[in-house]
């Protein structure tokens, strides 16, 4: 039996519009290389660094968002070695004192489980460039891209607290949202927004109650969550097979590196260096070392929304509602969440709220491709006409649809739906609004039983089936009431005659 | 009328009435440069047309009543250190041979706004790395007071310049004392001002908590003049300190009373040439005759601060030069099989001697297992440098004592022994440690009629200060007034 035992390694791109230490553009432009550089992310002679003030606000808010401590002085540190897409020969980045350390998150990994996730350090880098090789294999000179130097970096160091693939995944996942939701990233995988590596081993008990570890593996750039799942799992079972083999534990065993190649579903061994790396870090002469008061904190504290955690728990303690319905709303994003705070404060009814909009509304965004802000049922309409269900004013089958009809009007960019009395219109013109008046449905039922005697004998006979029919014609006659209703009179009425 | 007969500041009073022109002054230095640089090899890139045009759109302005800047057509001498946009920026290495920046220093910005011109580009240490000028790879240049001996460096072609007057007046750079020594050497002034008064942006770095780009002139005035021009915050610059620049030249005239000149013990022990030190206390006499009161003090971790500099700086310049290897510009190695073959020998052919010793030392002083020995350890003994010179100048203004322990050597005396080469150092790489300002101006000659040059320190932006204290010690002297006969 062993446990798996990963901690990870994240690098997250920062959503500035410059670059982290001079003005360049840091969008992504793949296919016009080198056109967003400058002397100072080119690394040319002379030129220095400036520090992006926004891009150590957002750093500091990520870090925030992962419950870190943030540091009151931090400093600029030179990780050096030799590459072709690093024009300065170092990178600009931070070593013995990072901007923030010690945070957790935590994500519930099964019903009852909620893994605590530490966070060693998060800190600040530069990007490097892009080398871009000839894949030919004609031997073609390889080219380097520097749109991307300078592009400011979080790199987030976890605890070796997940235990497997699937959690490793779930924390991108929570991480994802995270960052996306606080708007400091956009966690594009594709673009390298959001890139991981994984560092896995296992914990293997020994028939003798023993325990030995596995040598560590870090397996590099991960960038997608699947990928990143399929890497760990198979690292598991390869790291498994070969300790059955060998028996070789962490002390036999130097960490070493490895890719993963997503179209085998394999990892295989980077090239090792031949002795372990010695980056020669030291303090950056060109920039000053930083201080962070607590005001600068508070500041930054007071302009972050409610993390998407906070908010998930706040939906089933407030509002009432399911995990699961919780988790569909929050990983739809923060303009949802506010979609359905507003309309179940409106109409005083969450559960339904949530009921429409994980449904009816999630259903109609997806299949217009659009988003929230763009939808034409605003939450004031859907207020206005989840009010009407609730007052029992219409069935909610009608409100069904009176909903579709504001999506028919509304794409029709006919008159604007956001009046409330677009309702009233569309219930009027439909008949929809259930008979509030005893005397005329009464007088409907009168007809109806009095019309279709050989249904009620039958009815009275014990045959259930003939009270359908029965119910089908008072509900024709009077639009908009409630069948159950109507059915209980219809009892009454025959039972009683 | 000829340049050279003037003060800076009769010069300038003469390019801005128009009595002399940019364009005459300009031509007579371009003739000098033609004259003498075969024999000085002060200047590595003369662009005479580009000079002269300069000098003609700042006299066709004048000459229409336009305003012009500060300095009124004055030519300037580049050290090849600073970038010029579109102009070789070489560094004395053949690493950046046929390396053309697309971008101006802050420095080079400047001048050009103060309407200088741009006069050449001069000859340098390869990286400013050097005392003597002879690890430049263009030649070493030659001390216009005799020929057989080093002007001084790392910033020898612009002090050389000066000196002879192929310029008025030059920039230079100074990291440990290659402003300083070489005007001490070549009987001129430099000065290197406080850490963070003048921008770095576009100074091709060498040890960049060290380096500062200063002026060369051939009197207090002159350097004022400049400083005044190249002085002040640049937001590119992160070190680069936001204080407000005073006009030099509105005050350099002013001598200050009750002046308080230290002399610092340490400064007087072995080693320190006997005319040397003969001149630098007449030097303390006529301060005294000035009025000035002159105090000993002590700077009890000065013995420490040779072997801490050699450190803090090749620890920077072993990071600084990573970047060139040959990947996106400067020398690049043909026919590499590998990229580490291209790395190395892209370096290893670009790279001088010099150069690869500096890398090579602070690679080791920066690894891992070493690095608390040798560069934390130097930054303590740079604090405790900069504590001494605190107490220091709580008692004094300015600090007084030699700028070299020996006058210029003669070339390839010491260009295969660097230690004695860096012991040269040992009086001006304190100002470095410790950020502050230091000025030299002349202070008499060797019996071999070898420039003595008298160097002052002051507190940290008190250049003020230092430029007055320099003028008041100039005007009581005269030994600006003498060019090597040899030019």
């Amino acid at each position: 039996m062993y446990d798996v035992i990963i901690g990870l390694e994240v690098h997250v791109q920062l959503q500035t519009q410059t670059k982290i230490f001079c003005g360049c553009s840091t969008a992504f432009n793949p296919d016009q290389p080198n056109v967003q550089t400058c002397p100072v992310c080119l690394g040319l002679p002379g030129a220095l660094p400036v520090l992006n003030g926004k891009a150590l606000r957002l750093a500091i808010k990520t870090a925030l968002a992962l419950n870190c401590e943030i540091a009151r002085f931090t400093k600029w540190d030179r990780k050096q070695y030799f590459y072709p897409d690093l024009p300065k020969g170092y990178q600009i980045s931070q070593y013995d004192l990072p901007f923030s350390a010690n945070g957790i998150v935590e994500i519930a990994v099964k019903p009852g489980l909620v893994r605590r996730v530490g966070i060693i350090r998060a800190h600040l880098e530069e990007d490097a460039g892009k080398n871009l090789h000839d894949e030919t294999g004609r031997g073609r000179d390889s080219l380097v891209d520097l749109n991307r130097a300078g592009t400011p970096l979080v790199e987030i160091v976890t605890q070796p607290d997940l235990r497997s693939a699937a959690e490793a995944r779930q924390f991108l996942q929570e991480l994802h949202l995270l960052l996306t939701w606080l708007e400091v990233s956009d966690c594009n995988m594709q673009e390298g927004s959001l890139r991981c590596d994984a560092n896995v081993n296992l914990h293997v008990s020994k028939p003798d109650g023993s325990r030995v570890a596995t040598p560590i593996v870090e397996v590099k750039n991960l960038n997608s969550f699947r990928f990143t799942e399929q890497a760990i799992e198979h690292e598991v079972q390869r790291q498994w097979d070969q300790f059955q083999r060998t028996g070789k534990t962490i002390k036999d065993a130097p960490k070493s590196t490895r890719g993963f190649d997503p179209d085998r579903g394999i990892t295989y061994p980077l090239r090792e260096k031949e002795e372990a790396a010695d980056y020669r870090y030291f303090p950056d002469p060109d920039l000053v070392p930083v201080t962070i008061s607590d005001a600068d904190i508070d500041a930054i504290r007071a302009e972050m929304c409610e993390v998407p955690s906070h908010r998930r728990g706040r939906f089933q303690t407030e509002y009432g509602l399911s995990t699961y319905d919780a988790d569909v709303l929050i990983n739809q994003g923060r303009d949802v969440c506010d979609y359905f705070e507003a309309v179940a404060r409106g109409c005083g009814d969450a559960k339904q709220a949530a009921n429409w909009i994980t449904q009816d509304v999630l259903r109609e965004l997806k299949e217009r491709k659009q988003t929230i802000r763009e939808f034409p049922i605003t939450a004031n309409l859907l207020t206005a006409l989840l009010q009407k269900v609730h007052g029992k004013q219409i069935t909610l089958k009608s409100a069904r649809d009176v909903f579709g009809e504001l999506l028919v009007s509304g794409t029709l960019g006919s008159s604007p739906n956001a009046n409330p009395a677009r309702i009233d219109e569309i219930v009027a013109a439909k008949g929809l609004a259930i008979v509030q008046d005893d005397a005329a449905l009464d007088a409907i039922l009168t007809a109806v039983v009095e019309r279709n005697q050989k249904a009620v004998g039958d009815f009275r006979a014990g045959k259930q089936a003939a009270l359908g029919a029965l119910i089908g014609q008072v509900m024709k006659q009077a639009k908009g009431v409630d069948a159950q209703m109507v059915r209980q009179r219809l009892i009454e009425r025959i039972s009683g005659s | 009328m000829d340049w050279t007969d003037f003060s800076t500041m009769d010069l300038l009073d003469r390019l801005r009435t128009g009595e002399l022109t940019s364009a005459a002054v300009t031509a007579a230095c371009l003739d000098a440069i033609d004259q003498s640089n075969a024999r000085l090899c002060a200047f590595l890139h003369v662009d005479r047309t580009a000079a002269l045009a300069q000098a003609e759109a700042v006299d066709a302005r004048r000459q229409r009543g336009e305003p012009i800047g500060l300095l009124a057509g004055m030519p300037v001498a580049i050290k090849d250190v600073l970038c010029t946009q579109g102009e070789p920026t070489t560094c004395g290495s053949r690493m950046l041979e046929r390396f053309a920046p697309p971008y101006d220093a802050h420095v080079i910005t400047r001048l050009k706004v103060a309407d200088a011109v741009l006069l050449g580009r001069t000859n340098c240490d390869e990286f400013a790395m050097g005392s003597s000028g002879e690890n430049s790879a263009y030649g070493a240049t030659r001390n216009p007071w005799d020929l057989e001996r080093t002007p001084g460096g790392s910033s020898s072609g612009s002090a050389a310049a000066v000196a002879a007057r192929m310029a008025p007046a030059a920039l230079g750079s100074d990291t440990g004392g290659s402003i300083r020594q070489p005007a001490g050497l070549c009987g001129i002034v430099g000065m290197k001002p406080t850490y963070g008064r003048v921008s770095r942006y576009g100074l091709v770095a060498y040890a960049s908590s060290l380096d500062q780009v200063g002026p060369f002139a051939t009197d207090v005035y002159g350097a004022a003049l400049i400083l005044e021009a190249i002085a002040g915050h640049d937001a590119r610059d992160s070190t680069s300190i936001d204080c407000p620049v005073p006009s030099y030249t509105a005050t350099v005239e002013q001598p200050l009373a009750g002046l308080r000149v230290g002399f610092a013990r340490e400064h007087f022990a072995e080693g320190l040439d006997a005319e040397i030190a003969a001149a630098v206390r007449t030097a303390l006499d006529i301060y005294r005759s000035l009025g000035a009161t002159v105090v000993d003090v002590s700077l009890p971790h000065s013995p420490y601060s040779i072997a801490a500099y050699y450190l803090v700086a090749c620890s920077e310049a072993s990071s600084n030069l990573s970047r060139y290897d040959g990947v996106h510009y400067g020398h690049r190695a043909e026919n590499a099989k590998t990229l580490v073959e291209m790395y190395s020998r892209s370096r290893g052919e670009g790279f001088g001697a010099e150069v690869k010793r500096r890398i090579m030392l602070g690679t080791f002083s920066l690894s891992s297992g070493y690095y608390d020995q040798y560069y934390v350890k130097a930054l303590k003994v740079r604090r405790l440098i900069r504590q001494d010179f605190d107490r220091a100048f709580e008692s004094i203004d300015v600090l007084a004592g030699p700028v070299t322990p020996t006058p210029a050597y003669k070339l390839g005396e010491k260009a295969n022994d660097p230690l004695s080469m860096y012991l040269g150092d040992i009086y001006t790489i304190s100002a470095n440690l410790a950020g502050l300002p230091g000025i030299v101006v002349p202070c008499g000659f060797t019996t071999d009629r070898l420039p003595i040059g008298l160097q002052l320190l002051a507190p940290p932006f008190e250049e003020e200060r230092l430029l007055r204290a320099a003028r008041m010690f100039e005007r009581a002297t005269d030994w600006r007034a003498k060019p090597p006969a040899s030019m």
